[in-house]
């Protein structure tokens, strides 16, 4: 059992896979409670997608595609904060828009590039294994980053998520702090891309916390536990891959997805067969 | 910023304030003083604007014209001395807080950005919490509560926001016995602080035994002044029209079970 976990470790591409999917799978569950809790799955999704411009254009340019997500998220988030304030469109309507012209644009770049099929396929499902330690170190600084705005502006973000009257009476600056949780959210996306690729960041934002919203009462216990799983279906899935031989990313969600089966079916609180028998 | 002590009740006054909701003129010129520590109801048909006037005074809505003044300072002055319960609690009841994190909320105000609750704070949310009879919910989730131990969590919660100046919107509507008791015993203990309190209710009763003050309006103010000096036919009919209804032994009856539809009373007015 002990050989079974620690052989694949002696690959120094693998120790780094490992720790960078651990990482990128508890920042994702800890946003995630607020992408859950909000109703910004959708966003979740269009943010992902709409980093493939940025992502594409540093590419062409041999510039850091980490650099080029990040910047692309940041526009993308202002903008869609830009085009739904004043109710002039609804969000989801500036999202809708956004996302389909950005993930457009990016496949349009992309399509320029002449090993298009493989670039592709690890902009979309991640790369886990070529994880250099540059990108180990951006994930690293990102992450805590982004832990740490979580954590000074906890109780901001609660008030924000859980009532925003309150928060209006309070005199918080509604509008701006929603702006830095969209910019925190896009932060977390970008990290995803090299371990879960765009098309399954939205799974890692949403499937743990949705999973631990079934399980916890208060919202710090929700990032937790929420995190935990993350952290967990991160490196269960990296296993499963190395030795199944499947894409990384799949074999991450769908560990994750499955915890989310169990206990959906299962928990104490309020798990669908345990309400039967009640 | 001004921090005036809150051993001072707060004085209210509004001047000729113009309110506007989604477009709409929802409130015109509406004018009235409260003094320190008094108890006002506020009562109006449906659609009379009395959320609207809350919504103003705690500057949730904007001001078209008029100023609104507490302590002599207009409206951003105070952060921390108005509390404002509304009348469906806009929030998801599935939210993972327990009442104890509730209720901790109006602490919130009072805090630095990076600061964290102290000692004080978790003792206040005590006091609140055993002041409205819930200190045996504390650590459950709010979504396990009935509806009117909801209600009382965000009474618990307006107490710890210590305010000088609390605005209720129907906290006597659609909730049990012994939540609308504990609300009335809320407002006696208000009263012995000196917290100056405005009430919005349909309950004409109530406002004309338990209150100051009645404060009448339909859009614009029909009258304000003791229960008795605004309580009567005229001001009434004026207020409610064609949904009051005089017995012939004098006993007045406002019909409010099937309130016109917003949209027309709005069309009726431009």
């Amino acid at each position: 059992m002990i050989y079974w976990l620690l052989e694949p470790l002696t690959y120094s591409f693998m120790q780094r896979g490992l720790l960078a999917a651990v990482i990128v799978g508890i920042l994702c569950a800890v946003m995630g409670t607020y992408v859950v809790l909000r109703g910004m799955a959708f966003l979740g999704d269009a943010m992902a997608h709409a980093i493939l411009p940025g992502v594409a254009i540093a590419y062409l340019l041999h510039g850091n595609l980490l650099l080029g997500a990040l910047a692309a998220a940041a526009v993308i988030a202002l903008s869609i904060g830009f085009f739904s304030r004043q109710g002039t469109i609804k969000e989801d309507t500036a999202i809708g828009i956004l996302f389909a012209a950005a993930l457009s644009l990016g496949v349009a770049l992309i399509s320029s590039i002449q090993t298009y099929a493989v670039d592709l396929s690890h902009i979309l499902f991640g790369n886990i294994l070529g994880v250099s330690l540059n990108d180990l170190w951006l994930t690293v600084g990102l992450g805590l980053v982004i832990l740490l705005a979580v954590g000074l502006a906890y109780k901001q973000f609660l008030v924000i998520s859980f009532d925003p009257v309150l928060a209006a009476t309070l005199r918080l600056p509604v509008e701006l702090l929603r702006n830095f949780m969209l910019l925190l959210l896009a932060l977390t996306v970008v990290v995803s891309l090299q371990t879960v690729g765009v098309g399954l960041a939205a799974a890692m934002l949403v499937t743990p916390a949705a999973t631990a919203y079934l399980l916890a009462r208060r919202l710090w216990s929700m990032m937790v536990v929420s995190a935990l799983i993350g952290a967990i279906s991160s490196a269960a899935g990296l296993y499963i891959s190395y030795y199944l031989n499947i894409v990384s990313g799949s074999a991450i969600v769908l560990f994750a997805t499955l915890i989310f089966l169990l206990v959906f079916l299962f928990n104490p609180r309020k798990g669908l067969l345990r309400r039967r028998k009640a | 910023m001004t921090n005036p002590s809150p051993a001072e009740p707060a004085r209210l006054d509004v001047e000729s304030i113009y309110v506007a909701y989604n477009g709409t003129p929802a409130l015109r010129d509406i004018t009235f003083q409260v003094p320190h520590g008094a108890r006002v109801a506020v009562i109006g048909p449906n659609g009379a604007g009395k959320s609207t006037l809350f919504r103003a005074l705690v500057g949730l809505l904007p001001l078209q014209k008029g100023r609104v003044l507490i302590h002599g300072l207009t409206l951003g002055h105070h952060l921390d001395c108005v509390a404002y319960i509304p009348q469906r609690e806009e929030v998801d009841w599935r939210f993972p807080v327990t009442v104890r994190d509730v209720v901790l909320m109006g602490r919130y105000g009072r805090l630095g950005w990076l600061q964290r609750p102290s000692l004080s704070d978790h003792m206040v949310v005590r006091q609140s919490l055993k002041q409205m009879g819930i200190v045996n919910l504390a650590d459950h989730s709010i979504g396990d509560l009935s509806g009117g131990e909801q209600q009382r969590v965000f009474l618990a919660r307006a107490l710890a926001q210590e305010p000088h100046i609390l605005l209720m919107d129907e906290p006597f509507t659609g909730v049990d016995m012994t939540t609308q008791a504990a609300t009335l015993d809320l407002l006696d203990q208000l009263r012995a602080n000196k917290v100056t309190v405005m009430v919005s209710t349909h309950d004409l009763n109530l406002a004309a035994g338990r209150f100051d003050a009645v404060l009448l309006i339909n859009k614009r103010l029909i009258a304000y002044g003791t229960p008795r000096q605004v309580l009567v036919q005229e001001n009434l009919s004026r207020a409610f029209g064609p949904q009051l209804m005089v017995l012939p032994d004098g006993t007045m009856l406002v019909d409010q079970c099937c309130p016109p539809d917003e949209g027309i009373e709005s069309y009726r007015e431009t």
